[in-house]
């Protein structure tokens, strides 16, 4: 009984061990692009007109997506406080309680989850594809850094936009949230304001949720850059890898939030 | 001179075994075998884009294996590549792509890049594509901008994967044809991977033959065509009939 028992468990086992095997491999092989990215950050030794271009492809043309996801993250948080706030007649605090969960958490989250899905999976689509039509080996064999021209650029144009986004969608979900208050509650943005501005909130709640951009700014341009990087397979092998950047980022996003949620507190 | 000695290389099976190949300085050397005989992992071999699991390649003295990245650098500088592919970059130009070595490696006057981008493209019957994506380009469009993405450094050594693949017959015999009045006006060592053998052997020099990762003839291009090895000759001569 327990040589079957053994026998039964042994490929489970098996298979556990090469997961675990593989997702090791993963996270090492991000280990080692983090330290080849840094490395040329650090000299300046990466291709500052490629970084140009990525930050307006990845930054200015996101811009729509975070502006409609932002404005609707600020309307939504105020849906979901009015009927406490109108319970208790506390209107004056929804400008407080909006912005605490806006600036630290919402906006952050969200803003990187739509960055994953626009840009991270793009860019690793891009890459993916350069690495199987032999781009990337053109450019070795053309005796030039692929991660110095290609990868170290897209990953800082990765963590600049999402910080750069943040902001923009912070400043964006407040002015959705007032006018949410405004339409369903009766708030004046004024109230909404001054709500915001009298010491309950400070510029480490909006620090906290910045922080936690360039977290995933970097979950997410490191992810992305490997996964492409490291496909194979032709046009399958491009699906293949977009998907592995969109669900482990995200996947290390929440993981990473929750940390860093106690760790920032 | 090109010079690979016992070179082998195994992934999940071998795929090079012992390889002993020399390759005289400017010499057309054409590298002929059956698909996945292991012809465009040499060339990768000698530019240093993969490792063999044992072995020597030496290129002009140099052993290519003991380079460090700087030395990988500088040694690559003077290798010109086409390959398989074409493997131009999708979000640059034709002229971008051609004069992206020019403009990486050599900072030349942009008004020199200019000159000799018109000059290679004119040499493969592309003049005025300049602006235009490799996303709007025919195949065999493609396979010319990647020759003259090759040739415009004007390296001492070329490798060529398929430089003809998917082309018309007349277009392939023009771009064979361009290619040995290239390595004659470079006085270049160049190898030349191609299927296409009618044509292909029409300008080579000296010809090798891969087999299921073994190199199993070396010889001149009559020698190639007369071999009395049955597997070299119903190759060359695409008979149905023989060992292979």
């Amino acid at each position: 009984m327990s040589a079957e028992t053994s026998s039964a468990s042994s490929p489970a086992f098996a298979g556990l061990a090469q997961r675990a095997n593989e997702w090791l491999g993963v996270v090492g092989g991000f280990g080692v692009l983090l330290v080849e990215i840094l490395r040329r950050t650090f000299r300046r030794d990466f291709d500052r007109s490629e970084f140009l271009r990525n930050l307006y492809r990845m930054g200015i043309k996101s811009m729509p997506i975070v502006t409609v996801t932002a404005l609707f993250t600020g309307g939504i948080m105020v849906i979901q406080a009015a009927p406490i706030v109108q319970r208790y007649g506390a209107y004056g605090l929804l400008g407080w309680g909006a912005g605490f969960g806006t600036l630290r958490e919402i906006a952050p989250l969200l803003t990187a989850l739509m960055i994953n899905g626009r840009v991270g999976a793009n860019n690793t689509a891009e890459l993916g594809t350069m690495a199987v039509t032999e781009q990337i080996d053109a450019l070795r064999a053309l005796a030039i850094d692929p991660i110095g021209f290609l990868v170290a650029p897209r990953f800082l144009a990765i963590v600049t936009t999402l910080f750069l986004s943040t902001i923009f969608s912070d400043a964006l979900a407040l002015v959705g949230a007032a006018y949410a208050g405004l339409g369903f509650l009766g708030v004046e943005p004024a109230v909404f304001y001054r709500g915001l501005t009298t010491g309950l909130l400070g510029f480490g709640d909006v620090a906290h949720g910045l922080e936690k951009s360039v977290v995933f700014g970097v979950v997410i341009g490191l992810s992305s850059c490997h996964f492409g990087l490291s496909t194979k397979g032709g046009a399958p092998g491009v699906g293949r890898s977009v998907n592995s950047t969109v669900v482990a980022s995200a996947a290390g996003i929440f993981v990473l939030d929750y940390l860093l949620s106690f760790a920032l507190s | 001179m090109i010079r690979l000695e016992g070179v082998c290389k195994t992934f999940d099976r071998p795929v090079l075994s012992d390889v002993d190949l020399v390759v005289p300085e400017s010499c057309l050397f054409g590298l002929i075998g059956p698909g996945a005989s292991g012809k465009s992992l040499l060339l990768r071999m000698i530019t240093g884009l993969m490792r063999p699991d044992s072995g020597k390649v030496t290129v002009a003295g140099n052993d290519v294996l003991a380079m460090g990245d700087m030395q990988l650098h500088e040694y690559r500088k003077g290798i010109g590549m086409l390959f398989q592919n074409n493997a131009l970059f999708d979000f640059m130009t034709v002229a971008e792509n051609i004069a992206f070595p020019l403009r990486r490696l050599f900072h030349l006057p942009e008004s020199e890049i200019a000159e000799r981008v018109a000059e290679r493209l004119s040499r493969v019957d592309l003049p005025g594509f300049e602006s235009r994506l490799p996303a709007g380009l025919s195949g065999g469009q493609k396979k010319r901008v990647g020759v003259a993405r090759a040739t415009v450094t004007r390296a001492p050594i070329v490798l060529y994967d398929e430089p003809a693949a998917g082309l018309d017959p007349v277009t392939s015999q023009k771009i064979f044809d361009l290619l040995r009045a290239e390595q004659r006006a470079a006085n270049a060592t160049v190898i030349m991977v191609s299927s296409d053998l009618d044509r292909l052997l029409t300008v080579t020099d000296r010809v090798g033959m891969m087999l299921d990762g073994r190199l199993i003839f070396v010889g001149t291009t009559d020698e190639a065509r007369n071999a009395a090895d049955p597997r070299v000759y119903q190759f060359v001569h695409g008979n149905v009939d023989g060992p292979l």
